[in-house]
């Protein structure tokens, strides 16, 4: 028997959940102090959000309890979780869009049949915490109105209005700018000041170095390490998440630009709405560089990688390639493109990359389906084709290497890797390469990273659209950073810091220098 | 000239009695995010139930009742479909049209042996019209007194019923807790389960009272507004009621307004039947009866404002594996 002097806020003990073959957790025990933020990390598939859903009740485990308080609670529904204080920020906010702040804050907590007295309650209620707390909003605005930075803040009012006092996060600064990430954290440290527990999960090390007090590493579904934060560093914990060393910054020499392959001039595209979303956009790729797009997501990068790839119409402008001009009069489509010698990895490889139906080896010619290589006199060649899956799958380390295994059944990592193997194998001069590494574990990041610059280094053209910064700061030779669909910045990677492209991503960047004159 | 449009006003309140109490089943089931094709089966299917019910036991309100259960079941058929078992609510839907159609028209020749008909209602196994009070003695007031006399008064209870529910379900939608979790769950159903609600639950009970108002307007069909069960009586009406939701936008005075509309149309089309104008000949009634599907396939492509669903509409409910 442990001599506790206080019990922890939640204590989890042997833990497993298993879905079909994939032993999602295993054995996971859990400790955490009343009133501390306790980190989370692991990489994507290492089970941190299974576990945060067993633990709000949206799974049920399959062996092992839970204690809240010292006292073991059975935990069914999310219901249960609630009625034990347990609150949730999901990575997908549960919110209803058209509703307001206010409906959205008492669904599921409405205080008896009719909505009135509950809306009045609520109103009081919210603007207590909003004082307490500092998490200001406007609660009759309709959440689809406000910013993500706004919507995080109804979902975390959400569960402290239903009396949390043990607030889960999961991974809740994917969609924020790092200066709304930063106040977050200012947000949690006055929650944690109020008692609140939080629980933080996250696979960026830096956000654990930065706000948690203690820090659990999973790995493979089992809990491998607890740390105090204070007594860690960034690399211990990288080790211990990939299970081995791993560096977190690319080995690359100097670039060496040479001629322009791809130049875009006042590129503007518009939606079917009739909204610009692309505005005015121009830029030079040169033989030999990274030339990085950074920007938070949804401010004209997709359009971006779109127009240039042929896949949407350019509304206005040029694109000068090959020795071909490409206008809106004069347009060339996705196919037409790659005869120019134009790859493309597209940032949603589920929507765009691959036919997740499709076999691995089928995947792997889309786009190039109708080269000779891969076609007989009538049918296609489907032996040429399983080879050549087979010595790429080989050569990127794709696992397993089966050609036959539907492109569903890989994990993100894998369906990367046969996505970047099927473009960069064409021997293309330019890639456009969106979002590489989304979804898809260190190991596999590292061995991306360095696919990504040999094709550099043997003189090919890139453009990188990238939404994390790291990935931008570490790859890129040049930085182009994007707002609204406009390009409000561009910087040599060299002078690039996280606070200088944050604010510039923010738009935010011109006018903190009129402030403080450098 | 006032008198006619009395009249035709009068027979749109008539007309549009069963679209109102469909289109306001359609908006239950829709806003909680259940596609509801199936709206004409269960109007066919209580339309039947609800005049042999009558017949037999010589009640209207029975009749009524019988009504209510076929449709309620129906509607059951569907959640349990939809629902439990994550199919396709269109299908479904159709399915239930398909069925119903067949089956209606084979039982009522068993039990009743008279062509796929039910025997003909009179006195109390009839909804009949209710007399206002004073409206005999405003009859002859100028303009009121029509207006009171001919157009308010004298209608049967499933009128006004009818009428009524529209400021009932606007108070539903918006101002309970079953309304706020019922529009919450057809456009976020994950944010619902979260809430610790159950997503199940709340769509069957919305289904529930779209069976019970298809039922009234099934019931409204066969022993108030005609004295019997006919084949296909309910003769499109639920697409119809369907057409009319979408074009109130899934919201409750629009859906009415929209459904007098199709309802005024109607009147009009039956009005000019066989009405001959000079130069142009008689008048092809079918141009005005298509008139609400065609305007509402203008509204779909965006010429007249614009129609945005329930956002989770049509998606069965899954527990994403975060």
């Amino acid at each position: 028997m442990t001599n506790k002097t206080t019990p922890y806020a939640i204590e989890l003990q042997d833990i497993s959940k298993r879905f079909g073959a994939v032993q999602a957790n295993k054995d996971i025990c859990l400790q955490v102090p009343a009133g501390s933020i306790h980190g989370i990390i692991g990489e994507n598939g290492a089970g941190k959000s299974t576990l945060m859903s067993i633990i709000y009740g949206f799974y049920e485990a399959d062996t092992g309890h839970i204690e809240v308080d010292g006292k073991r609670v059975d935990i069914r529904s999310s219901q249960d979780a609630i009625n034990a204080g347990i609150g949730m920020v999901h990575q997908h906010f549960m919110l209803v869009e058209n509703f307001s702040v206010l409906e959205n804050v008492i669904l599921g907590a409405e205080g008896g049949a009719l909505l009135k007295g509950g809306v009045d309650a609520a109103r009081i209620e919210l603007q207590r915490l909003a004082k307490e707390y500092s998490l200001d909003i406007d609660v009759d605005a309709i959440v689809e109105e406000l910013p993500v930075g706004l919507q995080q803040r109804v979902e975390i009012l959400k569960a402290l209005y239903r009396g949390a006092r043990i607030l889960i996060l999961d991974e809740p600064t994917g969609v924020l700018t790092p200066q709304e990430a930063d106040h977050l954290f200012r947000i949690l440290k006055a929650l944690k000041d109020q008692g609140v527990t939080v629980l933080l999960i996250t696979h960026k090390l830096r956000e654990i170095m930065a706000s948690t007090d203690n820090v659990s590493v999973m790995r493979q579904g089992q809990m491998v390490a607890h740390r105090e934060t204070a007594k860690t560093d960034k690399e211990e914990l990288a080790e211990l998440m990939v299970g081995k060393k791993v560096r977190l910054t690319v080995d690359k020499g100097e670039a060496k630009p040479s001629d322009v392959f791809l130049s875009a001039r006042n590129l503007s595209q518009f939606d079917s709405q009739g909204v610009k979303r692309l505005k005015n956009v121009s830029l030079e790729l040169r033989a030999g560089e990274i030339l990085g797009i950074a920007g938070v997501s949804g401010n004209g990068q997709s359009e971006l990688l779109n127009v240039l790839s042929g896949i949407e119409p350019m509304g206005e402008g040029e694109i000068h390639i090959a020795g071909q001009v490409i206008t809106a009069n004069a347009p060339k489509n996705a196919a037409q493109m790659r005869e120019l010698k134009m790859a493309h990895v597209p940032e949603d490889r589920h929507k765009m990359g691959l036919v997740t139906g499709f076999e691995a080896y089928e995947a792997a010619v889309l786009g190039y389906h109708n080269s000779d290589t891969y076609n007989g006199k009538v049918l296609m060649d489907r032996k040429v084709m399983v080879d050549e899956c087979n010595e790429r799958m080989a050569a990127w380390d794709v696992r397993p290497p089966n050609p036959h295994l539907k492109t569903a059944n890989f994990s993100g990592g894998n369906q990367q890797k046969i996505v970047i193997a099927r473009e960069v194998e064409q021997n293309p001069d330019i890639l456009l390469i969106g979002q590489p590494t989304r979804g898809v574990d260190i190991g596999a990041i590292e061995n991306i990273h360095e696919q990504i610059v040999k094709l550099r280094d043997s003189g090919k053209a890139v453009l990188l659209v990238s939404v994390e910064l790291d990935e931008i700061m570490a790859l890129s030779d040049r930085i182009i950073v994007m707002f609204d669909g406009a390009v409000v910045g561009e910087l040599d990677a060299k002078d690039a810091d996280e606070r200088t492209l944050g604010l510039m991503m923010a738009n935010a960047y011109s006018e903190e220098k009129e402030e403080v004159p450098a | 000239m006032f008198e006619t449009l009395i009249l035709m006003l009068d027979a749109t309140m008539r007309v549009s009695t069963p679209l109102i109490f469909a289109a306001l089943a359609g908006l239950y089931s829709e806003r909680a995010g259940i596609v509801d094709i199936g709206l004409e089966g269960k109007i066919l299917g209580s339309a039947f139930a609800a005049a042999a019910g009558a017949a037999v036991f010589g009640s209207a309100w029975i009749g009524l009742f019988f009504g209510i259960m076929a449709s309620v079941s129906l509607a059951m058929v569907h959640g349990f479909a939809c629902i439990t078992h994550r199919g396709d609510h269109i299908v479904s839907g159709v399915a239930i049209n398909t069925i119903v159609a067949g089956l209606t028209v084979t039982l009522s020749m068993n039990w009743f042996g008279m062509g796929g008909q039910t025997p003909t209602l009179s006195g109390d196994s009839r909804f009949l019209s209710v007399t206002l009070p004073f409206a005999d003695a405003l009859a002859n007031v100028p303009v009121i007194g029509l207006i009171y006399s001919e157009l308010l008064s004298g209608h049967n209870i499933l009128v006004y019923l009818a009428f009524a529910m529209v400021p009932v379900t606007y108070w539903v939608i918006y101002k309970t807790r079953f309304g706020l979790r019922l529009r919450a769950v057809g456009e976020n159903p994950h944010a619902v389960d979260t809430a610790g609600i159950s997503v199940a639950f709340i769509r069957y009970r919305a289904l529930i009272v779209c069976g019970i108002l298809c039922g009234l307007a099934g019931a409204y069909l066969s022993t108030a507004h005609n004295a019997g069960f006919l084949k296909d009586m309910s003769a499109g009406k639920g697409y119809m009621a369907l057409a009319a939701l979408i074009f109130g936008k899934w919201r409750p005075v629009p859906v009415l307004l929209a459904c007098l509309l199709f309802g005024f149309l109607d009147a009009v089309a039956i009005r000019m039947q066989g009405v001959v104008i000079p130069g142009i000949g008689e008048v092809p009634v079918q141009a005005i009866e298509v008139l609400p599907y065609v305007l509402t396939v203008l509204l779909l492509a965006g010429f007249i404002g614009k129609a945005i669903g329930p956002k989770a509409i049509g998606r069965p409910y899954v527990k994403e594996r975060a």
